[in-house]
């Protein structure tokens, strides 16, 4: 058991993490606090990207043109998968939009109500 | 050239315009719009030519830079593809037709070029979607048309930024879930590509990693597709965003989600996966389905204002589909994807006319609707257009969908479906019926009896000609699609329906 969870950490990580940031976009009533959750929540899924990538040993997928230009036997254990990476790259820059688009909405939130607690939000509405 | 470039031009001519329009908006803000309205009809046409082009040779491979897949992002047009395509590009055509006179009167004019860049990018995003043939891209233009989404819904009315912030948590959680279940399968098949992760599936059934992609791919897609009870953010965000916005989204939005839901399961996972490695999706997703479709009509029956009510019955709607991919035989997917056709065709003309109340009325509220037929009698013709096709009367398309829904329900002896179907049906009733009896009849108590017995005097005041040419077309479109259901079956959705079904 101890062996199965050792082995196998960077999931428990990931899993761990998201588990916090979900917790912050569903339980927290702050809504800074919501986006920050939102933030935690989407690095996980970035860092189990990268994590499934890695290789034990294994380096950075550049190979070395050798002699003539001739690019000799290549062995895939010996190199880390880079697809993963680069996927990344692009759920960064989503994850970046998302947060401006958010942080944007909170200021108009903001200049509308305000303030930026939820239940205090929802009485303004309630009201109105 | 043009020809062979098809399915990426569809994507690229909106999103290269997305940027253009900016830029011509610092110099000429009047150049928006027209350029905004070529850029879609340019979508259009090329959808079309695709349409045709599928019907008489069949499948369309596009490899995007001459790279082959599983390496490059491949692009697939079937028939399911093509039907959806020219769907999305028509009901966005309508929607930017009709936004000319309507963004006028409700969007800042300093804005107006970056909501036509935001609305081209969601028109990019929504048809990327349908034309993708690979997994990673179809979550970047997910996210595409999300990002464009929250900014939209965030220009409406007094409460919109907060029914966005909502929009965007919950689109948030979606988007990461499909894109963990991507995740799984690439860890699993070494692929994205769809076609190559079809093939490579069917040895993997038995493994856990596969379900639990499922499963997350599920959960994710239901909501973006507002599927009950994941639809919390929903009525907010498509009541109060601006009525230009909402005729594009409502219509698109879910109906592209449940064609991801449609392709995934049939196409990826397969029919074999889905149906017997785990029968328990489907039933839960049945229940679910006929849970949004009790609910949605009886929150519609609940709500006065208008556009509300039909946000309402939008989730009864995607219930319908969902209905059809969980009962999963031939009768109930044709209905299905019938259904997201008939949908996207009902939605669009239902919010077009609620937008052109709100323009001329400056009110949702049902209850004061009154002599609306007298003040707007084209409109309210085209509302009981819509309004006949959700509740399914014959010559209208929604009567066939369900038609379809029903003879499947009754194959697989699943009488509960039916039962919803029907009593759904006559909630529809109940609620459209309000509603027009509103606008028609003269009200008992006259209006006008404390004013000295004077007649109120309503005037012919109808919602400028560039709203109401979309909304006739949009009906007409209705009937057509009604009438012609038979063809359309024919020669697109029964080539859409996997073979084995």
């Amino acid at each position: 058991m101890m062996d199965f969870i050792v082995s196998h950490y960077n999931y428990w990580i990931y899993i761990v993490l998201m588990m916090i940031g979900f917790y912050g976009m569903m339980g927290k009533r702050n809504l800074v606090k919501k986006l920050i959750g939102m933030n935690i929540f989407q690095t996980a899924i970035i860092l189990y990207y990268v994590s499934i990538g890695c290789k034990k040993g294994a380096t950075v997928p550049i190979i070395p043109e050798e002699a003539h230009g001739v690019i000799h036997h290549i062995n895939p254990f010996n190199y880390i998968n880079p697809l993963p990476h680069v996927l990344m790259l692009t759920a960064i820059v989503v994850g970046i939009a998302t947060t401006g688009v958010a942080l944007a909405l909170i200021i108009l939130i903001h200049r509308q109500y305000g303030t930026l607690e939820e239940n205090e939000i929802l009485e303004i509405r309630k009201n109105d | 050239m043009i020809s062979k470039n098809l399915p990426v031009l569809i994507v690229t001519v909106p999103l290269m315009t997305a940027f253009l329009v900016v830029i011509l908006g610092l110099l000429k803000r009047k150049l928006c719009y027209p350029i905004a309205f070529l850029a879609t009809l340019a979508s259009f046409i090329f959808s079309a030519m695709l349409l045709e082009k599928v019907i008489l040779h069949g499948t369309i491979h596009y490899y995007q830079g001459g790279w082959l897949p599983p390496w490059g992002i491949e692009y697939v047009v079937d028939h399911l593809n093509a039907a959806m395509l020219v769907l999305v590009s028509f009901v966005s055509l309508m929607s930017l037709w009709y936004s000319g006179p309507s963004a006028e009167k409700e969007i800042p004019k300093s804005k107006i070029p970056y909501f036509y860049s935001l609305y081209l990018l969601q028109i990019t995003g929504l048809l990327g979607i349908v034309v993708t043939g690979d997994m990673f891209n179809l979550y970047v233009f997910l996210e595409i048309t999300s990002l464009s989404g929250y900014a939209l819904i965030a220009m409406g009315e007094k409460h919109a930024p907060m029914a966005a912030f909502n929009y965007v948590i919950m689109g948030t959680i979606g988007a990461c879930f499909y894109l963990l279940s991507v995740g799984y399968l690439y860890i699993v098949t070494g692929s994205l590509n769809m076609a190559d992760l079809a093939r490579l599936l069917p040895h993997l059934y038995g493994s856990k990693v596969v379900l639990t992609a499922f499963v997350f791919f599920i959960v994710g897609i239901s909501l973006k597709m507002a599927l009950f009870p994941l639809h919390i953010w929903l009525p907010d965000a498509y009541t109060l965003a601006p009525s230009s916005v909402s005729t594009l989204v409502a219509p698109t939005m879910t109906k592209v989600g449940a064609y991801v839901l449609f392709r995934i399961i049939f196409s990826v996972f397969g029919p074999h996966f889905s149906l017997e490695v785990m029968p328990i999706a489907h039933n839960i997703l049945g229940w679910l389905a006929a849970g949004a479709v009790l609910f949605g009509s009886i929150m519609a029956l609940a709500q006065r204002d208008f556009k509300r009510m039909l946000t309402y019955i939008l989730v009864a709607e995607v219930g319908y589909i969902v209905i059809g991919v969980a009962i999963a035989n031939r009768m109930a997917l044709t209905g299905a994807i019938l259904h997201i056709i008939n949908d996207a065709f009902m939605m669009s003309c239902l919010f077009l006319v609620a937008g052109a109340i709100v323009y001329k009325t400056g009110t949702r509220d049902i209850y004061q609707f009154r002599f609306l037929h007298k003040k707007m009698p084209l409109t309210m013709a085209v509302l009981i257009v819509g309004a006949l096709s959700v509740i399914g009367v014959p010559p209208m398309c929604g009567f066939f969908s369900k038609w379809y829904l029903i003879l499947g329900a009754l194959a697989a002896h699943k009488w509960v479906f039916i039962a919803v179907i029907l009593t759904s049906t006559l909630f529809n009733v109940a609620v459209f019926f309000r509603v027009i009896e509103n606008a028609y009849l003269e009200p008992r108590e006259p209006a006008y009896a404390h004013d000295g017995g004077q007649p109120e005097i309503v005037k012919f005041d109808e919602a400028p000609i560039g709203m109401l040419i979309p909304m006739f077309l949009v009906a007409i479109g209705i009937i057509l699609i009604g009438v012609f259901s038979g063809h359309i079956i024919a020669s697109i959705i029964k080539f859409a329906i996997p073979a084995n079904i």
